[in-house]
């Protein structure tokens, strides 16, 4: 595979050289571009061209393997303590949408101690068939004995699609499975579709910067991790039943097998943020760490959460988890407040899919206005204190 | 002991910033850095050396000739060696490709005991090539781990983030570990080990130098995952500016947020 340009539509814009976030692009004698070493082949430039002057070559790959023999789609069901957590219901809603566009069954696949009973919502919520397998070494979720019985499972009934949650234990489990079975896996989807038979996941890449479409045609199964929150939980009906089958496995423990010594579960501040409704953020504007204290204020009065920056954060003004943006949260509330935050790309990225956003920021050149559906430009200390007084009446 | 921390280059995206026209990044301002989340996992194998005796540790990555940039800067932490992999057979992997090349060349280097990855990195956000690499080598994996601990030298006690909490886990080596931010603060790299860095080669390997390699699982011959197309998404929002005193601001403000049913 590689980059190719078509020289008769290239008009040497350059926006192919601007959109690259590698370095990759050269230009040769005739202001054609060109890719160099540092190419990644990632695709970003191909759809900035306003020409279609891009083009990646792909050689025609060969399909080893017969692809009818695989059928139906199967969803994983994360148990935590025999708690499930919603995007198994979602799951469930996007995976019964592809399942009847390739008009196969749903099913779910359950493992653990004694979880029989769960299966019965997992019908309610539109599973046609729950396979399970219960073991007493099973009941919390390790990565090496749940990767075995998944590996048999997909050998015996050959599904054509599995989604997992995005979770952290989705994410553990699936790239496992997903390199043990020698196909393709897409992590953290936010859209899936069919297309001539193939499974279509969009999932966000560059930190949200760009939507990339990806296929796995030559292979089964088809693997993704599901992004929670993005599918709706389908309708609960309740008379629904469905097919409940038992497997068996015999697990040959080894020195590969971890111990889950403890599970703490803790009240923790770090969900409160990504639950929450409202949340203000501070960033750089605030001048000195002290001034946080008017952030807490605010968000104290609009009985909402703190958020932060990463250059506050990583200045120790406050911890690490009220950080918002690619390498903290991202967080999706009803509104969110930007108190002296300019918006730099990697703050934009965790934040920007908040349904109303405020920014407060004395520089109207801030990016943080791009995204803002409420801009105030102005100073923050005067502004905040006014409207903390107001709220308060 | 034997430690491999994997790194990748990535864009240093934080500092990108947007073209106020097109809304696309400005790749001017972009240079590589490290993967914030394996700057965490050297400096955890750098802590390790300084409480176990004989630890050896090695960086590795796969990626473009100027992936060398991080191997240099990794090195200046103080670790003992850096290899690249780099060769245009490469290009174009997905996570499984990826896996398996890395873990041709763990294979290659030899006796590791203990590989260390971030999470995940910034610019894919997959965090996919870690639990990969465990599983092409056979060994055991952990995920999203803030804590360390060697009850032995064979046994490790680690704190794997949940989302509501986290998990104390015990495994043997030799084992995959992907670390958080949490785990430590990663310290500014010292003149003295800066400069024993300068010293050191970055060993480089192309497919070829690796021992029995399936070429039909590397590049993107041994990639399922095909990326179809490349969309930026478009935010064009109609901000509302607030003009006034701080006082009607807050008036104003207010009003907009009892509209929505806020206050």
């Amino acid at each position: 595979m590689s980059l190719k340009t078509i020289k008769e539509k290239c008009t040497g814009c350059g926006l192919c050289y601007e959109s690259c976030p590698n370095d990759a692009i050269d230009f040769d004698e005739n202001d054609l571009p060109f890719f160099n070493d540092k190419c990644t082949l990632c695709g970003i430039c191909i759809d900035q061209c306003p020409q279609g002057a891009l083009v990646l070559e792909k050689e025609a790959k060969s399909i080893t393997i017969d692809l009818s023999d695989y059928k139906g789609v199967w969803i994983f069901v994360e148990q935590n303590e025999k708690n499930i957590p919603k995007v198994v219901f979602e799951l469930l809603g996007a995976g019964k949408q592809l399942a009847l566009q390739l008009n196969v069954e749903l099913a779910a696949i359950l493992i653990g101690d004694a979880i029989k009973d769960l299966s019965a919502s997992l019908f309610q919520y539109g599973a046609d068939k729950v396979y399970f397998i219960e073991d007493e070494r099973l009941k919390d979720y390790r990565t090496i004995p749940y990767t075995d019985i998944l590996e048999y499972l997909v050998n015996k009934y050959k599904p054509e699609i599995i989604l997992f949650g995005a979770t952290k234990q989705g994410r553990d489990l699936a790239p496992r499975l997903a390199t043990r079975l020698k196909t393709g896996l897409t992590a953290d989807c936010t859209g899936l579709d069919i297309e001539e038979g193939n499974l279509v996941q969009t999932r966000p890449a560059y930190g949200g910067n760009i939507i990339a479409t990806i296929k796995t045609q030559r292979n089964r199964p088809q693997m993704a991790s599901v992004r929670p929150k993005v599918f709706k939980i389908p309708e609960l009906d309740p008379t629904k039943e469905g097919h409940l089958i038992e497997e068996k496995f015999v697990l040959q423990e080894t020195d590969k097998w971890t111990k889950v010594i403890e599970i703490i579960r803790e009240a923790k501040k770090t969900a409160n943020l990504e639950d929450a409704q409202i949340i203000v953020s501070g960033g750089r504007g605030l001048g000195k760490p002290e001034n946080f204290k008017l952030i807490e204020e605010f968000a104290n009065s609009l009985n909402a959460c703190v958020g932060a920056s990463r250059v506050v954060v990583d200045a120790g003004w406050i911890p690490h988890y009220h950080q918002v943006g690619q390498t903290g949260k991202t967080v999706q509330p009803k509104v969110y407040i930007a108190c002296g935050i300019s918006g730099a790309i990697q703050h934009l990225i965790g934040m920007k899919s908040s349904d109303f956003i405020i920014a407060i920021n004395k520089d109207p050149e801030a990016p943080i206005f791009k995204v803002a559906d409420i801009g105030i430009v102005g100073d923050l200390f005067k502004i905040i204190p006014e409207i903390i007084k107001k709220l308060s009446n | 002991m034997k430690i491999i921390v994997c790194i990748k280059q990535v864009p240093e995206s934080t500092e990108v910033k947007l073209d106020p026209k097109t809304y696309t990044l400005d790749r001017g301002s972009a240079k590589g850095i490290i993967n914030p989340f394996d700057v965490n996992a050297i400096e955890e194998a750098i802590r390790i050396t300084e409480k176990l005796e004989n630890v050896e540790t090695i960086a590795l990555s796969m990626g473009p000739p100027t992936a060398e940039d991080a191997l240099k800067e990794a090195l200046t932490y103080g670790l003992d060696a850096a290899y690249l992999l780099s060769d245009k057979a490469f290009a174009g992997a997905d996570t499984l490709a990826t896996a398996y090349t890395l873990a041709k060349a763990v294979e290659k280097i030899g006796n590791c005991d203990l590989i260390l990855c971030g999470k995940q990195a910034i610019d894919g956000d997959t965090a996919q090539v870690g639990p990969g690499l465990a599983e092409n080598l056979n060994i055991t994996s952990v995920t999203n781990v803030k804590k360390i601990d060697f009850l032995d030298e064979t046994t490790l006690r680690v704190e794997s983030e949940l989302e509501d909490g986290y998990k104390v886990i015990e495994l043997k080596l030799p084992a995959l570990i992907t670390v958080t931010k949490e785990i430590n603060i990663p310290r500014i790299p010292n003149f003295k080990t800066a400069r024993l860095a300068l010293k050191k080669q970055i060993i480089k390997w192309t497919a070829q130098d690796l021992d029995n390699v399936d070429v039909s699982r590397i590049g993107v011959d041994g990639s399922p995952t095909n990326v179809i197309k490349v969309e930026t998404p478009q935010i064009t929002k109609d901000t509302i500016f607030l003009k006034g005193t701080p006082s009607e601001v807050a008036i104003d403000l207010i009003e907009k947020l009892k509209e929505r049913h806020i206050i």
